[in-house]
């Protein structure tokens, strides 16, 4: 049976794309990260619903030549990196009420 | 600024996108500071539909970080559903507020809405000097039992401590209270003329001697000598500089919709009630004069020794009647600061004139903003942190 990693992004952040670029900040300890515009694909992809091997598939494969197995890897390795920085909720159920609030603008 | 920041704002110049703006809800107040540069009657405020409305424009824009100021911010009934509204578009937002109104229900509300600094003005350590300036008896208590509130709920808070000349030499006092409360410090000698202006407030502003004390506090000002090193002239590479963010990746929106370059330039660009905000940002030929002006065009500071290292305020300039010309104030800063006089200033005192404004002093950045930054963030598809 397959496992499957949802993830959102999490209500205590601020958060603005700049450019290709994303500028992210912890409301919790104020710190800023920038995602570059592999990462910002999927951090603006991450609803909540949508599993991270589909967000790879249909937004990282499909657009950047890359394989789909190095291409999750890579996803799970910044999601993970995100999630202990607590602006990224992860999942192995759907997090339907964790970012529905928040409407991301490009 | 960190260099994550400034690589940001150097981004949004690029792209010509507003990165910062200062939205003051409201000129209302329960204060009555004597230094106060606002006429606190309501003229007609965005409607909470409006401000909504604007909240969503600017996300669209680009805005990333949000002011929101007054007047008292908590003045208005809808705050918390406006701060709400700015939080659902995930703007980093800064409170500024007197605290009054701050208890700890509205404690735990900033909290959950996840704002990032609550900056309280304190004027003094001793309450009777601050509540002779806010003139409201019992507002250092309510002022300071807000920062205790906003601290147990973990909140960022600033207190930020305007000098004149009724507190002049309280600084260490309230910044000794900052610490005791677990609080940033920001420390600020500038009384700015209304907003009509009106420059009888300049009146306030402390004298040479004691800013000249001021900057030469290294618990201020860090490294005196660093801070108040001789000018190192003008080079080619310095005339190509611009004045500041004003303008450029920052912009100012009153309680009626005006659009400025900032609170302190009130150069009017346009009104979101008529133009939409960033069409007003991209096509007013206000803000692409104010975008258009370096270093290179100014006739006095271009040849001033301090012009590369002033800290100009072009605001401050347009209010003297010239946003090309020197901003007299800042030049009494400089010789403060460095001993050496600007051209300016020599130019004035060779033939003195009536000049209200000449103690006006302004210090930005004595204490920039401290934040946090990991060595490295995350390995593989994101670029840096």
């Amino acid at each position: 049976m397959k496992n499957y990693q949802y993830v959102a992004r999490s209500a205590a952040i601020a958060a603005r794309a700049l450019g290709d670029e994303t500028m992210v900040m912890s409301a919790t300890n104020s710190t800023l990260f920038t995602l570059d515009e592999v990462a910002s694909v999927i951090w603006a992809a991450a609803d909540g619903v949508t599993p991270l091997d589909e967000i790879v598939a249909n937004k990282i494969c499909a657009q950047y030549d890359i394989s789909p197995e190095a291409a999750l890897k890579d996803a799970q390795a910044l999601v993970g990196n995100l999630a202990e920085h607590g602006i990224l909720l992860i999942s192995d159920q759907p997090l339907i009420h964790s970012s529905g609030s928040h409407k991301e603008t490009r | 600024m960190s260099g994550l920041q400034a690589e940001m704002a150097a981004k949004a110049l690029k792209l010509n996108i507003p990165l910062s703006v200062q939205l003051d809800l409201t000129y209302r107040c329960n204060e009555l500071c004597i230094h106060c540069y606002l006429d606190h009657d309501d003229h007609g405020e965005m409607t909470t539909a409006e401000i909504k409305d604007l909240l969503d424009q600017m996300a669209e824009a680009g805005v990333f970080y949000l002011t929101i100021s007054g007047g008292e911010i908590l003045m208005r009934r809808d705050f918390f559903e406006i701060l709400e509204h700015a939080r659902a578009r995930t703007f980093c937002v800064k409170l500024k507020t007197n605290g009054v109104l701050i208890r700890k229900k509205e404690a735990e509300r900033l909290r959950a809405l996840g704002v990032e600094t609550v900056q309280i003005s304190i004027y003094s350590h001793r309450p009777e000097v601050h509540d002779a300036i806010t003139k409201m008896p019992g507002s250092f208590r309510q002022s300071i039992d807000a920062v205790r509130f906003l601290r147990t709920q973990g909140l960022t808070v600033t207190l930020a401590n305007v000098l004149m000349v009724q507190n002049t030499h309280d600084y260490l006092g309230v910044k000794a209270l900052a610490a005791e409360l677990d609080a940033k410090f920001t420390v600020d000698p500038t009384i700015t003329p209304m907003m009509d202006g009106d420059r009888s407030i300049l009146k306030l502003n402390m004298d040479q001697a004691a800013l000249q004390e001021v900057f030469r506090n290294e618990d201020l000002v860090g490294n005196v000598e660093e801070f108040c090193a001789p000018p190192q002239g003008v080079d080619e590479e310095a005339l190509d500089m611009l004045p500041c963010s004003a303008g450029h990746t920052a912009c100012y929106v009153s309680p009626y919709g005006d659009v400025y370059p900032c609170v302190q330039f009130p150069l009017p660009t346009g009104n979101v009630r008529r133009t939409r905000f960033v069409d007003i940002w991209r096509d007013s030929p206000q803000f692409k004069e104010v975008r258009s002006i370096t270093l290179r065009d100014m006739p006095s500071c271009s040849k001033c020794a301090h012009g590369a290292t002033c800290t100009r305020c072009p605001g401050l300039a347009y209010m003297e009647g010239n946003m090309r010309g020197p901003s007299s104030q800042d030049c009494e800063k400089s010789y403060a600061r460095t001993g050496v006089p600007s051209e300016n200033y020599k130019a004035r005192h060779a033939s003195p004139k009536p000049f209200q404004s000449l103690n006006l002093i302004q210090i930005q950045g004595l204490q920039p903003a401290e934040r946090n930054f990991p060595a490295q963030m995350i390995e593989g598809i994101v670029a840096r942190a």
